[in-house]
């Protein structure tokens, strides 16, 4: 799987156009979310952000964020529910599936196999320690993820102050005052969400609004993935 | 090692467990991890605290999404129930037995209705309020990423004496975010110092 594929000869021009591509086989579907999960220590959101955003360009930034905000708010893992939603959008349920399966059929293999393995060294300080060290750099890695997916904001349709502000009181809410998800996700998010209807209900203005620098006018809403 | 008996309702009772949860894990499975810990070692004794605990450290340090935890853990309840030594042919089929029961409780109820609303919100997706909630939502779920590493960093120690800790998640965030080298490099190099009792 370590061979990029070049999809510029696909012919869905729309997505080829953007610099997009899109799997082309239910195969291929399983494969890529296997390889990630196997990445994936520690969780494995930043390298779903890294091989399907940047390396193979199924996403962009804009529509990763929002189906991670979708993926969010439903209940259940958010990994689980990202995956399950791409490969559904790209070939219907079986897509869920496969790409589900990809994500959980090796890991969970590997994960019993340590299990019986590790049963009687665990509690070894090396080990220990070596578990501590790859747990301190998957902490970065999820920080990074959020620092990486910040340009997408830059078509949102709130205000670049707003936006700010959204983002630290967010990470205040849950860093430092420890409020349970759900209510920061009803409240600030509610919040924010009412705003952005208002914003959306009103004409585009011309010249530069909202976002983190000079953006073009208006929101531009992205075709998903399968459009 | 603990040995248990579960009779045919106790395992349909730690099926319906994990449905039940399986709706309330907003944020991820990891947030139902106090219940289940309630339900699994309070409740019922079917598991040891050290095992619950074994369960998620080793799910966090395996690749994959950290859901797997809740293999483990029933797993670990279907070898308590097998009464066999651990590896033995009954062992793990018991484990399985359990881990696949606790997969599909947890996982059932929350896919199906991520399957239901994320094609009802892509076939509404120029919806004005389909939009509002996802443009309203991008800021909070950025700013959720970066509290949640936060978290986890801090969760690894908070005395001051845990600085080459922090340094590492600092520099891993740093080197992700700027750079494009492969995570397992650096997975990698996060294991070397904790084995030597660097960081």
């Amino acid at each position: 799987m370590r061979g990029m594929t070049n999809y510029s000869d696909m012919q869905d021009g729309d997505l080829a156009s953007l610099g997009r591509s899109r799997p082309l086989s239910l195969w291929q579907l399983f494969w890529v979310f296997t390889w990630l999960a196997l990445q994936g220590f520690g969780g494995v959101l930043a390298v779903v952000q890294r091989e399907l955003v940047d390396k193979r360009r199924w996403l962009s930034r804009e529509e990763f964020v929002e189906e991670w905000a979708v993926a969010q708010v439903l209940p259940g893992a958010n990994v689980v529910n990202l995956s399950l939603m791409l490969g559904d959008r790209y070939f219907g349920w079986r897509g869920g599936l496969t790409a589900l399966a990809g994500l959980l059929t090796f890991p969970v293999l590997i994960v019993l196999v340590l299990a019986v393995l590790l049963a009687g060294v665990s509690d070894q300080p090396q080990v220990q320690g070596a578990l501590r060290g790859m747990s301190a750099v998957a902490a970065g890695m999820i920080v990074a993820v959020g620092l990486k997916l910040l340009p997408s904001l830059k078509t949102n349709v709130l205000p670049a102050a707003a936006q700010w502000a959204l983002i630290a009181l967010t990470f205040i809410a849950i860093a430092w005052l420890r409020i349970p998800l759900i209510w920061v996700l009803a409240g600030l998010g509610g919040l924010a969400g009412v705003w952005a209807y208002h914003l959306l209900g009103q004409p585009p203005r011309v010249g530069g609004q909202g976002g983190d620098g000079n953006t073009g006018p208006g929101p531009a809403q992205p075709a998903g993935p399968g459009a | 090692m603990m040995t248990i008996t579960l009779t045919a309702a106790d395992w349909a009772a730690l099926l319906l467990h994990f449905l039940s949860l399986s709706l309330l894990a907003i944020g991820g499975a990891i947030s139902t991890l106090p219940d289940m810990h309630r339900i699994l070692v309070d409740d019922h004794h079917w598991l040891l605290d050290s095992q619950f605990s074994a369960s998620v450290a080793l799910a966090q340090a395996a690749p994959g999404p950290n859901v797997l935890f809740v293999a483990l853990l029933g797993w670990n309840v279907g070898l308590n129930a097998s009464g066999a030594a651990a590896g033995s042919a009954l062992a793990w089929v018991y484990g399985l037995a359990g881990m696949g029961l606790a997969m599909l409780g947890v996982l059932m109820p929350s896919t199906t209705l991520t399957l239901v609303a994320s094609r009802w919100a892509h076939h509404n997706r120029e919806l004005r309020s389909v939009r509002a909630f996802k443009q309203g939502m991008a800021p909070v779920v950025l700013a959720l990423l970066v509290a949640t590493g936060w978290i986890l960093a801090l969760n690894l120690g908070k005395t001051l004496d845990h600085w080459p800790l922090w340094l590492l998640s600092v520099a891993s965030a740093v080197v992700v975010w700027r750079t494009r080298l492969h995570l397992l490099w650096l997975l990698g190099a996060g294991a070397v110092l904790g084995w030597f009792g660097l960081v």
